[in-house]
């Protein structure tokens, strides 16, 4: 590019990464995957109106979409709502681990005692299995309170997030920081500036981890008893009536939710870190 | 250069450092360091790995403390020079920060001196052209190559006009031919501003290329074992390269290297000898 050096750069300077001509990108990645989804359950409904499996086993998809319109604003099942329900108490749960877990890694990162404390103790509490906690957390928080649900998913949410942003907190390259010390930056510069920065990877990552663990710590919590409209207790009593077209409903409503919730984080991602290897697009 | 009146920049007397492993083992990184560096100087600090060479890189630069023995930078305590901004530093690897574009990695220490915003803007654009990447300031540092990136790292320790640029074996990555243009390139930004640069390498070529003196060290325990002054006449060019007292100094410097009783890694002498044999061809 330049006569005096002749260095060899890159052609042209190619624009900044700007995704190109996005929803044909999306569909050449998705395609794939949706078809394969599609084929999937057109399979399934023809085994099983070929077969003489009873929806008691395994209902076809055309009975649980049925079923799910059926029941949508059914008086004993009323599946919207229970999923609204059961949402909320997911996404409120998500929102007070996630708090505390964030909360937590900035004052383990920032006193290294702490950290040696606390990162052996949450690696500790990470192995049990804490959704074993459930009755407990009905009975300290109020069976029929929503409450009990959301400490539920918040716990099960707390510690990925609490463990990645510690690591993304305080896993910063040592040249970045001598860099940093050779411009005698401040304490809180170079958290802004740097470390900040540099845990966003990890946060969204752990953000990930918990929307899906916040969801089954709320359905789980629900089986265990407490208001009568949310998943879990559709689950558990529409399978008790032998009624599994619903069961099946109810999960697929389970379904669509957690994959939204995660959707959505992936999209924040991407606007968020879109300089980041996992969101970039090359090429 | 080394004028005997003027007052050095750097002035290191009597400087050890030992490190204190975890298990009671003790390294003597550097033993009685003296050295003076004078204003505009180009001093190479070359010797085989272990040396203390990148110690004492950081001594000056006050990320380490000496153990004993004292660092005067521009006349000041090297902590005092390194709060007054004096050190622009780059090193092997170039460091940029993923989610700052090109542009944005060079007003970094422009941010953190509190510059203005139009200034800071200003000054980074003229960094990149100075550096050769005037059309890339709103790239993002994975889109260039490595040599490019590295020039992004010069241009942004050279942001702030630093007294003093402190450079840790920045070529070291990088293949041979980028390399040779890069130390045309530092040799032109340091004839353009008149920075003082202390240089860590362990290739020979490059060092007697780029210095005004050639500090020689040996490992354990660290120390300088020969200071060689390169009087290679400038402007420095290929034909610099091809040219006789540039070998003969290649040779002076191998030999107090030799003489330390390091061997020096292969990369060092390699090369020089590739260039004896490009020369001989051309």
């Amino acid at each position: 590019m330049s006569a005096t050096t002749g260095f060899a750069a890159p052609s042209t300077p190619a624009p900044p990464a700007r995704r190109g001509a996005r929803p044909f990108r999306a569909l050449r990645e998705y395609g794939p995957a949706i078809l394969v989804a599609g084929a999937g359950l057109v399979v399934w409904e023809v085994v099983i109106r070929a077969s003489n499996l009873t929806t008691f086993v395994l209902p076809a998809p055309s009975a649980i979409l049925a079923a799910l319109i059926a029941n949508w604003d059914d008086a004993r099942f009323p599946l919207f709502q229970s999923a609204l329900n059961t949402v909320i108490e997911a996404v409120g749960g998500f929102l007070i681990g996630t708090t505390a877990g964030v909360v937590v890694a900035f004052l383990a990162s920032r006193w290294s005692g702490m950290r040696a404390l606390l990162l052996p103790l949450a690696v500790a509490a990470n192995a049990i299995p804490i959704i074993a906690f459930a009755p407990l957390f009905n009975t300290w928080f109020g069976l029929l309170n929503p409450l009990s649900k959301m400490m539920m998913a918040a716990v099960l949410s707390f510690f990925p997030v609490m463990a990645n942003v510690t690591r993304g907190l305080s896993g910063v390259d040592p040249a970045a920081l001598e860099l940093m010390r050779s411009y005698a930056a401040t304490e809180g510069t170079v958290l802004r500036k740097v470390r900040i920065p540099n845990a966003l990877p990890y946060f969204f990552t752990a953000l990930k981890l918990a929307s899906t663990l916040s969801l089954i710590g709320a359905i789980v919590a629900e089986y265990f008893g407490g208001q009568g409209s949310v998943l879990g207790r559709m689950i558990v009593q529409s399978a008790s009536a032998l009624r599994f077209d619903i069961t099946w409903a109810a999960v697929t409503l389970a379904a669509i939710a957690g994959i939204t919730f995660y959707l959505l984080i992936a999209l924040a991602e991407r606007l968020v870190i879109p300089w980041h290897a996992s969101t970039r697009n090359e090429g | 250069m080394a004028g005997a009146e003027t007052q050095p920049v750097v002035q290191i007397t009597g400087v050890d450092k030992t490190f204190t492993g975890r298990d009671a083992g003790q390294t003597v990184a550097l033993q009685g360091i003296d050295l003076d560096i004078a204003p505009g100087e180009f001093v190479s600090l070359i010797g085989p790995s272990g040396c203390g060479k990148s110690t004492l890189l950081r001594v000056i630069g006050d990320l380490v403390q000496p153990t004993r023995g004292t660092v005067r930078v521009n006349g000041k305590s090297a902590e005092q020079a390194r709060r007054d901004r004096d050190y622009g530093m780059v090193f092997q690897a170039p460091v940029l920060f993923d989610w700052r574009s090109v542009e944005d990695n060079v007003k970094l220490p422009l941010e953190i001196l509190g510059k203005p915003k139009a200034w800071r803007a200003q000054r980074a654009k003229e960094m990149l052209e100075l550096v050769e990447l005037g059309d890339f300031t709103r790239h993002m540092p994975y889109q260039l190559s490595g040599g490019m990136q590295q020039r992004v790292a010069i241009a942004r320790a050279l942001s702030f006009e630093p007294r003093i640029l402190l450079m840790d074996e920045p070529f070291g990555a990088l293949d041979e031919m980028t390399r040779e243009r890069m130390n045309d390139e530092v040799l032109r930004i340091w004839q353009q501003t008149g920075t003082t640069i202390v240089f860590v390498t362990h290739s020979i070529p490059e060092a007697v290329y780029l210095s005004s003196r050639v500090v020689v060290m040996s490992a354990r325990p660290g120390r300088i074992t020969k200071i060689v002054d390169i009087d290679v006449p400038r402007p420095r060019d290929d034909e610099s390269r091809e040219s006789e007292r540039y070998f003969q100094l290649i040779t002076e410097v191998r030999e107090a290297l030799r003489a330390g009783g390091g061997e020096l890694d292969d990369s060092g002498t390699a090369s020089a000898r590739r260039t004896l044999a490009e020369g001989a061809v051309g």
